[in-house]
């Protein structure tokens, strides 16, 4: 590759500032006590703290998982604190959110005031350990939607809360989601009733602010009969030369005929190009088609982070339920990406879709993981899997590992992948159209990109763009 | 068309390049005005696609000497996409494929991008359209050509087509067309080369680089000149590309070989 191909890829990371909030911060450290403090501090009802207690019971039974294609120092859980909240506490209106923090959303381009009234989403935002504020809550209290932060949720709708929570990624499900389970602190809650189609896109924004803290949010949606709803999550942290821990836990349930999309952006901090520091991201999100011809589709962007281990995935139950995955992972300098689905048929004539795009470049390494799964009584169950590669220069990598299990012959599962790579001699094409290289990237990536960004909503498609334009920029040489 | 009074676009002089630290050209001459039409022949690996690929600005290409001059500026102060700019255009023997980039998206970046360098107006997707429609009838371009990626899948013909086509919106000072006639059929043939015909005019100029005399029963050059080893050996005007085509290149290269 020449130098041009070297110098397109480093683009200064924009949100790396820390707001100046005086922040409430638990002691480091993990056990019981600490535990029973987050449930106090959160004003939970006993279930609760049962429920996270048996979890942080059974995580310590459990070891970390080494199957993924990355490499990290060992994290030391007890020099994390997993309290950290912005002081003052929280406040009952927009007017009343610390003025420090609602320019800290502008800084980032959330549109939280005014701009979310033109943009039409209504917005949640979790701010550390806390959710801050969400908006529209009352337009959307009249069609019956209820959009909180799950603290809220917990104290005004507990039994649909106690309902759903755990049943579709239980507390033991894997080692980072009993993590979450037992210290999550906040998170977005929202609940579509049946027949009620979401009139707004609804959107939560996370941030992460405080130094050596981890995020543990919890989401958890749930769409009943014939519901539908959009929701988009984004995320941001500060730079810090340590390394954070973000363990997340999304459980989508959607219901008879209805219909769940789930767009994230995520562009944490990735630490800077020698890899030092950066999140280290550990999520566990699923969805359960739990009704018949119920639909959940995740899309994702996923940008940032020193390190990613996530598998956005579908539990496809209720018969003819449809289960999407549109991913576009970019990795650059020393980022690490496993990751990827798992589509899981259970139901007769299920079907999934799965578009993987994996961008690699720097000394980055991207793989792709992803599993489909036809259980034996899932008649007539299809899938179709595209994973693509693209490399750009010669220090990266990308992997593919895709597992496919299929217990009833009357199933049907095609996978293709390919892999390619923005080599000189496409740059030099275009620039001998007087093109030069950081736009030619540019639309090369994007034409790569192009059947998962068109899955995005229309902002977050044009905001994804110019993210991948700005996180190349440099790299390519 | 050959005018000695036309204004110099190219002046080669002694021109040295190496790929990979090897001498591929090892001292060209050569100057072209408006209006002419210069066809570069001779043997495999004699260094006619490398003189062709260093005028554009191939990465790959490092030059150790001599100068060249394009409408009197130095041309090597300029970047590969600035010379795109200022009028240079090369057409390729083999066009690249570039998977999910639309060849409309991509003809009008082209366009806008050397039109701008220009100081001329951009023009958007509905009047870019109309423009592009008509360039494509001079080439008998199907249409459907502009929803496809960019030479993704395009047979050798539709890719030679589809360089003339960039050829016709970017409208250069210097065309360097490299083998445009290689993979080309009779029929297509006699379409590429009508379309650069229609193309050259009193203030252009172009150089053919080509194997065979048959691509110049369709485009007239003015001169031909005849390289080996790095060097343009002899020039003469289009009765030495007759020649050629009856002798072959041996005679030349004996002689040179005698000479020295």
């Amino acid at each position: 590759m020449s130098t041009v191909l070297d110098t397109l890829v480093s683009q200064p990371y924009k949100h790396g500032f820390v707001t100046d909030i005086e922040s409430e911060t638990a002691p480091k450290g993990l056990n019981e006590d600490i535990i029973r403090m987050i449930s106090a501090k959160k004003n939970e009802p006993e279930w609760l703290l049962d429920f996270r207690l048996k979890a942080y019971r059974h995580w310590l039974t459990m070891t970390e998982p080494k199957w993924p294609n990355v490499t990290y120092p060992k994290i030391d859980f007890q020099d994390i604190s997993y309290y950290a909240a912005p002081k003052p506490k929280k406040k009952q209106s927009m007017d009343e959110v610390d003025p420090e923090l609602l320019r800290t959303f502008e800084k980032l381009g959330v549109p939280v005031h005014e701009r979310a009234a033109l943009a039409g989403v209504a917005v949640d935002v979790i701010f550390d350990s806390v959710s801050v504020t969400t908006t529209y809550k009352e337009k959307l209290a009249e069609v019956g939607i209820i959009f909180c932060s799950i603290s809220e949720a917990v104290h005004n709708h507990p039994e649909l809360v106690k309902k759903y929570i755990g049943s579709v990624v239980p507390a033991g499900d894997n080692y980072y989601a009993a993590l979450n389970s037992a210290v999550f602190t906040d998170g977005s809650f929202c609940f579509i009733p049946k027949g009620v189609k979401c009139p707004m896109e609804l959107s939560t924004y996370f941030r992460i602010n405080t130094q050596d803290s981890g995020q543990f949010e919890r989401t958890l949606i749930i769409a009943e009969e014939g519901a539908q709803v959009s929701y988009l999550e984004g995320c941001t942290a500060p730079k810090f030369d340590t390394n954070q821990l973000h363990a997340a836990v999304v459980e989508l349930v959607a219901l008879d005929d209805a219909d769940i999309k789930y767009s994230t952006v995520q562009n944490w901090y990735a630490g800077d190009e020698n890899g030092k520091g950066g999140i280290y991201n550990f999520v566990t999100k699923r969805g359960l088609c739990k009704g018949r011809n119920s639909k959940i589709s995740w899309t994702q962007v996923e940008t940032g982070s020193a390190i990613t281990w996530k598998y956005p995935s579908c539990v496809l139950l209720g018969e003819n339920s449809i289960g999407e995955f549109y991913s576009v992972a970019l990795t650059n300098h020393k980022q690490q990406a496993d990751t990827g689905t798992k589509m899981i048929h259970l139901g007769k004539n299920t079907r999934s879709t799965i578009i993987s795009k994996g961008i690699s470049a720097g000394h980055s390494n991207n793989s792709y993981r992803g599993l489909v799964k036809i259980g034996a009584k899932a008649e007539g169950a299809r899938n179709f899997s595209q994973c693509d590669s693209m490399l750009i220069g010669a220090k990266c990598g990308a992997n593919t590992f895709p597992y496919i299990q299929v217990n009833n012959p009357t199933a049907k599962v095609e996978h293709e992948a390919t892999t390619s790579k923005i080599g000189e001699d496409q740059l030099f094409y275009f620039q001998s159209r007087g093109i030069g290289t950081e736009e030619a990237v540019s639309m090369i990536i994007n034409g790569f990109c192009k059947d998962v960004f068109q899955q995005l909503p229309m902002e977050f498609a044009v905001e994804a763009t110019k993210l991948l334009g700005l996180k190349l920029e440099g790299s390519v040489g | 068309m050959i005018n000695k009074d036309a204004k110099t676009i190219l002046e080669v002089r002694d021109l040295t390049a190496t790929v990979a630290g090897v001498e591929i050209l090892k001292g060209i001459n050569l100057t072209v005005r408006a209006g002419e039409v210069h066809a570069i022949m001779g043997p495999n690996g004699s260094g006619k696609s490398t003189f062709a690929k260093v005028l554009a600005g191939h990465p790959a290409y490092t030059v150790k000497g001599g100068d060249v001059l394009f409408e009197g500026k130095d041309l090597f102060a300029l970047e590969s996409d600035e010379r795109a700019r200022a009028g240079i255009f090369l057409g390729f023997q083999y066009p690249v494929e570039i998977p999910g980039v639309t060849n409309s998206a991509f003809l009008r970046l082209a366009y806008n991008t050397v039109q701008g360098g220009r100081g001329k107006d951009e023009l958007d997707p509905l009047e870019f359209d109309d423009l592009v429609r008509e360039k494509m009838k001079l080439l008998e371009m199907n249409p459907e050509f502009l929803g496809r990626s960019v030479n993704d899948g395009f047979s050798g013909g539709e890719k030679k087509r589809n360089e003339i086509l960039q050829m016709a919106l970017l409208e250069p000072k210097l065309a360097l067309l490299d083998e445009t006639d290689s993979g080309l059929d009779i029929d297509a043939l006699r379409v590429v080369a009508g379309g650069v015909n229609k193309l050259l005019n009193a203030d252009n100029a172009c150089v053919l680089v080509t194997h065979y005399q048959r691509l110049l029963n369709y485009i007239t050059p003015d001169y031909v000149h005849v390289m080996s080893a790095g060097r343009i050996i002899r020039s003469g005007d289009r009765t030495l590309a007759l020649e050629l085509e009856e002798r072959g290149y041996d005679w030349l290269l004996d002689g040179k070989k005698a000479a020295a």
